[in-house]
C-alpha cells in the first residue's frame, strides 16, 4: 500500500517539503484539520515558526489529531520548528509544544538570521556521504534522554535524533535536492 | 564546506514565512500582542503607515533602540524598515542583527534613480512591487521575498488585488511564451532575461511572494491568500483598529483557513471592535500614492 504522507500546512515551508516528497513512493498531502491529520500513515511537522504552528495546533485542536496519530505509532518526522514541537523540553520558554520526544532544545541556538548557514553534515544511518544542511535560525539539542538516539552532530552539537517513532532535524533537507532523510522516514513508515 | 547568508538561506527563511502574517508593530506591547496572536514576525517601526500617511514629513529608519527592545521581546523574526536606496540605513539594520530588511516605499525614498544593491548583505532583503516585471528587477538585485504593494496605510484592498493579479497574469504570461519570444519580451517589460526565462520555464517567482497594503479585515487576508499571496503583511490593520489583539487573531485565522469559507466566517464573527477607518484610493492625488515610489 502507497503510504499516505500528512504535511502539516498551518504555517511554514510545508510547499518545500510537499515538493520534496512527490517523486517519493508515497502519497504526499497537505493537512490542516485534525481529520484531515488522522487519515495518514506518516506526518512531517515543517519548518516554520514553532510559537506560530504551536498555537494554531492548540487553538485548531490539531494538537489531539497528532497525539492520536503518535498513539497509533504512525511517523512523525519534524524539522527546526517541527523539532522544537516534539521536544518535551524547551529551554527558558514555555511555549505550547507537543512534547512527544524526550530531548531538550535551545531555539535559535546558532544566532539570529544573519548567522544561517548551509554546511555538509554526516549522518548515521544515511548513505552515500554527508548531506548538505541548511540550518536557518537553527535549533540544537542540548539533552537526550534514554532511547533517544543521535544521529548527527555538528561541532559536538546534536542536530538529529531519533527515538522510537520520532525523528527531528534540526535542519531543513526540504530545501535541498537530496531525498535520503525523506526516504529514511519514508523507511520508518513502511516497517 | 559551510558557508554563512547564503541565497539559500535567505530565501529559505522567507519560505518559513508563508502561510502566515507579518505585523507591523511600534513598541514591546504591541510586538507581543503580535506573538501571542500568532505572527510569523513582526515589522518594526516607528509610525504605522497610517500615521505616516496622516502626519506627513520625511519618514526614515525606525529608532533603533525601539527595534532592539522589540527583538529582545519576542522569539520570532523581527523586520524592519530602510528607505528606498538607502543602503547604509541598511548596513544598520544589519549591524544590530535584524532577521529581515524592508526596503520599503512606506519611507521616503532616499534615492529616486536606484534601489540598493541586495546581493552584497548577509541579511534577506524583501521589497514591494506593483508588477511582475518590478518584482523580477527587485529579484535581479537580490530581493529574497517580494511582496505586492498594495496602498499602505489606506485600509482599503482596491491596490493589494489589482497589484497581485498583476504579478499572477504576469506569470501566465510569460508560460505561454515561446524561448525564441523572451528577450523580446524582457526588453519589453524591462526585466532581467534570465528571470523572465526562468519564471517562464518554472511557472512561479523565484522567491516567495507576499501580499501587502490595505489588508484590514479577515475576509481581506483570505481575499489576498486566494488570489496567490503566498502569506500576509498586515500594516496599519491591526493597531489602528478597535480591538487589536482580536483582529490579530482573527487575521490569523483567517489566513490559515483561507480557502474554507467557514472558518473565515468564524474568524470574522468573533469581532467586536471596529476596523481601521479605510481611504478611497481613488480619492488620493497622485503624489501621495506610496504604490508609485520605487521602479
Amino acid at each position: 500500500m502507497t503510504p499516505r504522507i500528512g504535511i502539516l500546512a498551518l504555517q511554514g515551508d510545508f510547499a518545500k517539503h510537499l515538493h520534496a516528497f512527490s517523486e517519493s513512493d508515497c502519497e504526499a498531502v497537505l493537512v490542516k484539520k485534525p481529520e484531515e491529520v488522522l487519515e495518514c500513515q506518516g506526518l512531517v511537522i515543517p519548518g516554520g515558526e514553532s510559537t506560530t504552528i504551536g498555537k494554531l495546533c492548540e487553538r485548531f485542536g490539531v494538537d489531539e489529531a497528532i497525539m492520536q496519530l503518535h498513539q497509533r505509532e504512525a511517523p512523525i518526522w519534524g524539522t527546526c520548528a517541527g523539532m522544537i514541537l516534539l521536544a518535551k523540553e524547551i529551554e527558558g520558554s514555555d511555549q505550547w509544544r507537543l512534547g512527544l520526544m524526550d530531548i531538550a532544545v535551545r531555539r535559535n541556538a546558532f544566532g539570529r538570521q544573519v548567522n544561517s548557514f548551509v554546511t555538509d553534515l554526516k549522518i548515521d544511518g544515511i548513505p552515500d556521504g554527508p548531506v548538505r544542511a541548511v540550518f536557518i535560525r537553527a535549533p540544537y539539542v542540548t539533552r537526550v534522554g534514554r532511547g533517544v538516539e543521535v544521529l548527527a552532530t555538528l561541532k559536538d552539537k546534536i542536530v538529529m535524533v531519533h527515538q522510537d517513532n520520532l525523528l527531528a532535524t534540526a535542519f531543513h533537507p526540504e530545501l535541498t535536492d537530496a531525498r535520503r532523510i525523506q526516504q529514511y522516514f519514508l523507511n520508518m513508515v513502511q516497517q | 564546506m559551510t558557508e554563512k547568508s547564503t541565497w539559500q538561506t535567505k530565501v529559505g527563511l522567507a519560505e518559513m514565512l508563508r502561510g502566515g502574517v507579518i505585523m507591523d508593530v511600534t513598541n514591546v506591547e504591541q510586538a507581543k500582542i503580535g506573538e501571542d496572536a500568532g505572527a510569523v514576525a513582526v515589522m518594526a517601526l516607528e509610525r504605522v503607515p497610517a500615521d505616516i500617511r496622516a502626519e506627513g514629513g520625511v519618514a526614515r529608519m525606525a529608532d533603533l533602540s525601539i527595534i532592539e527592545a522589540i527583538m529582545d521581546a519576542v522569539t520570532i523574526p523581527v523586520m524592519a524598515k530602510c528607505r528606498i536606496g538607502h543602503f547604509a540605513e541598511a548596513q544598520v539594520l544589519q549591524a544590530i542583527g535584524v532577521d529581515f530588511i524592508d526596503e520599503s516605499e512606506v519611507l521616503t525614498p532616499a534615492d529616486q534613480n536606484f534601489h540598493i544593491w541586495k546581493h552584497d548583505f548577509n541579511v534577506p532583503f524583501v521589497c514591494g512591487c506593483t508588477n511582475l516585471a518590478e518584482a523580477l528587477r527587485r529579484i535581479g538585485e537580490g530581493a529574497a521575498m517580494i511582496r505586492t504593494k498594495g496602498e499602505a496605510g489606506s485600509g482599503n484592498i482596491v491596490e493589494a488585488t489589482r497589484h497581485m493579479r498583476a504579478v499572477i497574469t504576469g506569470i501566465e504570461h510569460l508560460k505561454g511564451l515561446r524561448d525564441d519570444e523572451l528577450m523580446t519580451e524582457a526588453k519589453n517589460i524591462g526585466a532581467p532575461f534570465e528571470l523572465v526565462r526562468q519564471v517562464a520555464h518554472e511557472g512561479k517567482l523565484p522567491v516567495p511572494n507576499f501580499s501587502a497594503g490595505g489588508i484590514a479585515t479577515p475576509a481581506d487576508a483570505a481575499l489576498m491568500m486566494q488570489l496567490g499571496a503566498e502569506s500576509i503583511f498586515v500594516g496599519s490593520g491591526i493597531f489602528k483598529s478597535e480591538d487589536p489583539a482580536e483582529r490579530a487573531l482573527a487575521i490569523v485565522h483567517a489566513t490559515t483557513y483561507y480557502e474554507d469559507p467557514h472558518e473565515v466566517a468564524k474568524a470574522c464573527k468573533g469581532l467586536k471592535g471596529a476596523a481601521m477607518v479605510g481611504i478611497d484610493v481613488a480619492s488620493l492625488p497622485e503624489e501621495e500614492r506610496l504604490a508609485t515610489r520605487g521602479w
